[in-house]
């Protein structure tokens, strides 16, 4: 389909009842060269997030060809593409988490703010309190459930009504009505979903702007996924979430915005979630998600 | 049709007649295994029933709290008194100058290999020679403690010197099994605390160490054991055989209980062995106490959470 670029024009059939301000009118045909649909950020969204031709490599391998992007404020961003396409990658980069793999080596910017985070001034702790991030398992530490979320509160010095910010982090991850009489006891002893709700409750607790999650349902069951997924766009009001998912129903669901990645650390098409599932540029995107490869 | 056939078809476990050689096989080969792990259980066992009936009577309140005598006589009970009191004092304060030292540079030492030090051939020089010092006899540790503390550092044939010369003599140890510790914390639990936004030092103080604890501290204990029943580092570094006061300060001389034992055994008298029995028993008190601790602290920490 992608030489039906026309489609574009057409408005897209918005999936999300509240209300987006998304204008993806502008032509298509004039941008589609490198990435396809790049044009349909919408003008009027805050960008929180840039990249500027951003490539990442590991040692000499090139895990992330450049990538630029405009990921706009309180949306949720689903990336995806097959295994190995550079989509954690791209995510790690965001937060530099990938500073602490010693062969990684960042090119080109990204920028969080209009501020790029690989500039000699940025301090990736600063940088870290600012961008949240949930992972692929739940971790959280050996330590009490109230200790867990406190955790982000207390090494970044909020820790003043330290019960209130617990509990409303809780509350932000749908927990709270299931632990609250037991905020004493081990986060270890909790179900797969809870842990992994526990892990976003210690994200928001101190308040960042950004949420990253890295495949953050691959480990549950259906339950605690949807449980997740509910919650994930529930959080989009507060915070730009960006999430890396294999599983594409899912970024269907949840996601305004999607980023796909395909072999080589490409990022091949971003756009309207809905454009992207029901009319996408490039035809190896469409193969991708009508499941003909990957 | 034959009968051969007749029975093939209606046996369905024919052609497994090789199963009772592999099966006699495996009962030789489990009987071997069990004779060597009762090598070990046995020779233990012998020893420390020799040393408990040589030492019969011979462990009394007294021999924990008195200075050693010259004469037998004094150690039996309704003697003057007489026993290990300045040696047992020496070694516990020997191990615990030990510990100090050893857990200080020994966590710093795995702590810095693991979580900062960038993996290069530098490091891996550093860690293969870690690894090889684990092996060097304790005698040359001895001769290094001589040299660099004794006279170098003019401390003397002190406390001092002799922790110093066990830390050494232990460190390597103690590095490699903290090194497996902190390497045995999952990155998912560092990269939780760098997600909210942790420094290096919140990450290893708040999440790598809590987690490598038991290990460390089971490594280090059982290396400590190890050191308080070495003799030749003391002998080496010059700690007095037999002391009548126990040490006075850290570079005050010392005995240690080890050096004791071995002065008792060379006595001329044969009465001396019985003594030496009862020496040997408080060491082993000592030395299982502390590896009951270890166990402990592992079983404690394991549970916990």
């Amino acid at each position: 389909m992608s030489d039906d670029t026309s489609m574009n024009e057409t408005p897209t059939i918005e999936t999300h009842t509240e209300a987006k301000s998304t204008d993806d009118r502008s032509p298509a045909s004039e941008a589609d060269a490198d990435v396809a649909g790049m044009d349909d950020q919408s003008i009027g969204e805050e960008t929180v997030i840039e990249a500027r031709d951003l490539s990442v490599f590991y040692g000499d391998e090139r895990a992330l060809q450049p990538v630029n992007v405009e990921i706009p404020d309180r949306q949720v961003t689903a990336i995806i593409g097959p295994s190995g396409c550079g989509k954690s990658t791209f995510l790690r980069s965001i937060n530099r988490m990938n500073d602490m793999i010693d062969v990684a080596r960042v090119d080109g910017e990204l920028l969080f703010r209009d501020t790029n985070v690989y500039g000699e001034a940025v301090d990736p702790v600063a940088l870290r309190r600012a961008i949240g991030m949930v992972f692929q398992k739940p971790n959280p530490f050996p330590k009490s459930i109230y200790d867990n979320v406190a955790y982000g509160l207390r090494i970044q010095g909020k820790d003043d009504d330290l019960d209130e910010q617990v509990e409303s982090a809780l509350r932000r991850a749908a927990l709270w009505d299931e632990v609250s009489d037991r905020l004493g006891e081990s986060a270890l002893d909790m179900s797969g979903g809870q842990q992994q709700r526990l892990c976003i409750a210690r994200a928001i607790a101190p308040d960042p702007e950004v949420i990253l999650m890295d495949e953050p349902a691959s480990a549950l069951d259906p339950v605690a996924t949807s449980q997740i997924e509910d919650l994930i766009e529930e959080l989009a009001r507060d915070y730009t979430v960006v999430i890396v998912t294999h599983n594409m129903q899912q970024a269907a669901r949840i996601s305004d915005k999607t980023m796909v990645f395909l072999t080589g650390g490409e990022l091949v098409e971003f756009g309207d979630t809905s454009r992207i599932f029901e009319n996408p540029d490039n035809q190896r995107v469409e193969d991708y998600i009508t499941g003909k490869f990957g | 049709m034959s009968d051969a056939e007749v029975v093939s078809e209606s046996d369905p476990f024919a052609g497994t007649s090789d199963l009772d050689r592999k099966r006699t096989i495996g009962r030789i080969f489990v009987g071997l295994c069990a004779a060597s792990a009762l090598v070990g259980i046995v020779a233990l066992v012998v020893l420390i029933a020799d040393v408990l009936y040589q030492s019969w009577g011979w462990v009394t309140w007294e021999f924990l709290t008195y200075p050693p005598s010259q004469f037998a006589e004094s150690y039996l009970p309704g003697g003057r008194g007489a026993g290990i009191y300045p040696a047992l004092v020496g070694s516990i304060f020997l191990i615990a100058l030990t510990a100090l030292f050893t857990i200080v540079l020994g966590v710093g030492a795995a702590v810095y290999l693991e979580e900062y030090a960038s993996e290069g051939r530098l490091t891996a020089f550093i860690e293969a020679n870690i690894a090889n010092l684990a092996g060097v006899p304790s005698i040359v540790y001895g001769l290094l403690g001589l040299a660099i503390f004794v006279r170098a550092m003019q401390l003397g044939s002190s406390l001092l010197a002799g922790a110093l010369t066990l830390t050494l003599l232990i460190l390597p140890i103690v590095i490699v099994a903290s090194q497996e510790a902190i390497r045995a914390v999952p990155d998912s639990q560092r990269h939780a605390a760098y997600g909210v936004g942790a420094t290096d030092w919140e990450v290893i103080r708040d999440v790598v160490l809590p987690s490598a604890l038991p290990g460390i501290m089971t490594g280090t204990i059982l290396s400590l054991s190890r050191a308080i029943g070495e003799t030749a580092p003391l002998i080496m570094v010059g700690a007095a055989t037999s002391m009548f006061v126990p040490p006075d300060s850290p570079l005050g001389p010392f005995a240690a209980m080890p050096m004791q034992i071995f002065d008792w055994a060379t006595m001329p008298d044969a009465t001396f062995q019985h003594v030496a029995a009862a020496g040997i028993v408080v060491l082993l008190t000592v030395l299982l106490a502390m590896n009951a601790t270890a166990v402990y602290i592992r079983h404690r920490f394991e549970t916990e959470l």
